[in-house]
């Protein structure tokens, strides 16, 4: 993207007595990148990015943050930083200007274009408590842009709003990252991961790739995906974990989403190999690969 | 497990409303889950999930409307009508200091299971949701899956036939959600209906069928592939640059419903794709924007649930009551 690095991760190792949280996680991101960090709760996200705001110290490795070394100049970091956590606080009883005065003022700093910029400037005189899911989490985004930092922390910024509120926050997103905002969400699902210019994939502290989500579907999983109906389901799961070429199955509501090696299968074969283990009628389409499919592949079954 | 023979619904709301003061959380809900059926709720926060799971628990009171719960109404007959279904909430209340077979005995107790009964159906339940060998551990210190295991696990002490899941899997790792959705699909396998909530659709799109609840009220139910068989043909993903350049381009076209951006690509939403797939490349081009690729894709339960409300919009600009 560009050159300026924003955030250097090197070698960063954070324990908790016999607990490794964060296990040899390397990686940067450059200026105006939006960077998102998919894994489960208790993946090492959360510990990461405290890490990088200079709340917690690592064990090994070395971690700088808009040039400053988190262990050295913490304190310069965090005036510099945005953050939006998932469990945002918003003064209920305030409106909507008197929440982002409150937290101007916070900071010693006016931000009269932040309303704006969020797409609250037609609600300042609503009361936070009034708002609906979609304008809360645009209000607590405003509140983490009021003294215009650099960079931004979001924790899953748009968990629990419908999907159309969603595409609109995110549009906020690109044109804070289009002006040179660097933007780094942590999220446990796809559907905000799929936002991502570039996504890492955490998995037990360690991080098993970062690339961009078309990239990682392409490259991180065996083959093609299909999407394969046939009754009975659980019986049609196993028999097609056992088809040669086979590299993944999964369970998709009424049918099957199984992953073939490259040049192993197209539907006919996969129609045939299921016929012949007594599936009869069987329909066969071409699925897209889904981020689901790369963390599977990425962090693979455990017994 | 028994196998449930029954083909009646095992789930009939009909007409539920709800208020909370002037906030109107369920307005006009109507549904129904055969037995063997995981229905989805689908909805934001306050789309009124977890008010309609409390209501067909009997937790709360609707305001107008009639549930029942295999056969039995949830108002007037709400004990028969609780013995039938187990509920898993948003937050499992456990007790952390007890172990997890301890919490499994506790939980009999208060549905009425014990002796021998609990003991086999203890063993059957913690082998079947995969906790056999933890038995000993405490349930506090279970991770998030384990924990979301043994909530399962308690939920269906009492044999249930309707099995209530309100946002299951938050936060758990896609294999982990694998896992318990496998679980999902072996008890619909048994004649079980399950009611799921979940603002998510890479969850949603796991039930047999869906209901898009947006305000209180059902937009459309059907399964996946019904919600997005209009769609079908209907959904364009583009690479382009840059953004702003490519949206004002791609919204001037008269076959273009709606774009979306996603990192540098775009899901781009069209009346027809044939228009749309000739003059973009050009549009782009001359607006001196970069152009990638452009292709038809499968549309995704989200371009579906953002379809229709977008037509709830026209409808309304239009002064049709939903």
């Amino acid at each position: 993207m560009t050159a300026e690095t924003v955030i250097a991760v090197e070698g960063l190792v954070k324990r908790f007595s016999a607990f490794t949280a964060v296990d040899g996680v390397s990686f940067t991101v450059g200026r105006g990148e939006v960077v998102g960090y998919l894994g489960p709760n208790g993946c090492g996200k959360t510990t990461t990015i405290r890490i990088l705001l200079g709340l917690l110290r690592p064990t090994a490795g070395s971690a700088s943050v808009l040039g400053f070394d988190v262990q050295r100049d913490a304190e310069r970091i965090r005036p510099n930083v945005g953050y939006m956590s998932q469990r945002f606080a918003l003064y209920e009883e305030l409106t909507v200007a008197e929440n982002l005065a409150f937290y101007a003022g916070l900071y010693g700093r006016e931000r009269h274009d932040v309303a704006e910029r969020v797409g609250v400037a037609d609600r300042l005189d609503m009361r936070a408590g009034a708002l609906s899911g979609g304008w809360r989490q645009r209000l607590a985004l405003g509140i983490a842009l009021v003294h215009n930092p650099p960079l931004l922390f979001l924790d899953e910024p748009t968990s629990g709003v419908d999907p159309e509120a969603r595409r609109a926050f995110w549009d906020i997103i690109y044109d804070l990252a289009a002006e040179g905002t660097t933007v780094f969400v942590s999220t446990h699902y796809m559907d905000e991961a799929e936002h991502c210019h570039r996504l890492g994939i955490m998995n037990a502290g360690r991080l098993l790739a970062l690339d961009a989500p078309h990239v990682l579907k392409a490259t991180r999983v065996a083959g093609p995906a299909w999407d394969v109906s046939a009754e009975p389901l659980l019986p049609l799961l196993e028999a097609l974990g056992r088809v040669e070429g086979v590299a993944n199955v999964s369970l998709l509501g009424d049918h099957a989403h199984a992953v073939t090696n490259v040049g192993t299968h197209d539907a006919a074969s996969l129609r045939a190999a299921l016929a012949g283990v007594g599936f009869g009628d069987v329909v066969v389409r071409e699925a897209e690969v889904t981020l689901e499919d790369v963390f599977t592949a990425l962090a693979g079954r455990r017994v | 497990m028994t196998v449930i023979a029954a083909t009646a619904p095992l789930i009939e709301a009909d007409g539920l409303y709800k208020s909370f003061g002037d906030t109107a959380a369920v307005r006009g809900v109507s549904l129904t889950v055969r037995p063997g059926e995981a229905y989805g709720l689908v909805g934001a926060d306050g789309a009124g999930k977890t008010t309609l799971m409390r209501l067909l628990v009997g937790a709360l009171r609707m305001d107008a409307g009639h549930a029942r719960i295999d056969g039995h109404d949830v108002v007037t007959d709400t004990e028969r009508a609780r013995s039938r279904l187990g509920y898993l909430a948003q937050r499992f209340s456990m007790y952390g200091d007890l172990t997890v077979a301890e919490n499994v005995r506790f939980f009999g107790a208060s549905r009425g299971v014990s002796g021998d009964e609990l003991a086999r159906r203890s063993a059957y339940l913690l082998q079947f949701v995969g906790l056999a060998g933890v038995e000993d551990r405490l349930a506090g210190v279970l991770s998030g899956g384990m924990k979301q295991k043994l909530g399962l696990a308690c939920a269906l002490l009492h044999q249930p036939h309707v099995v209530l899941l309100d946002e299951p899997t938050g936060g758990l790792d896609p294999l982990t959600r694998q896992d318990f959705w496998q679980l999902i699909i072996r008890l619909l396998a048994d004649g079980v209906a399950v009611l799921v909530s979940t603002p998510y659709m890479d969850e949603a799109v796991r039930c047999t069928r869906l209901g898009f609840l947006h305000e209180g009220t059902v937009l459309r139910e059907g399964a996946p592939r019904e919600l997005t068989e209009p769609l079908d043909g209907r959904i364009l993903e583009l690479v382009a640059a840059p953004r702003r350049t490519v949206q004002a381009v791609v919204r001037a076209d008269p076959d273009v419903e709606d774009v979306a951006a996603f990192g540098e690509r775009y899901h781009v939403r069209v009346r027809a794709a044939a228009g749309p797939l000739e003059r973009l490349p050009r549009a782009l081009a001359a607006a001196g924007a970069s152009f990638t690729a452009l292709r038809t894709i499968a549309p995704a339960l989200e371009d579906a649930f953002i379809a229709l409300l977008a037509e709830g919009r026209s409808d309304r600009r239009h002064g049709i009551e939903l």
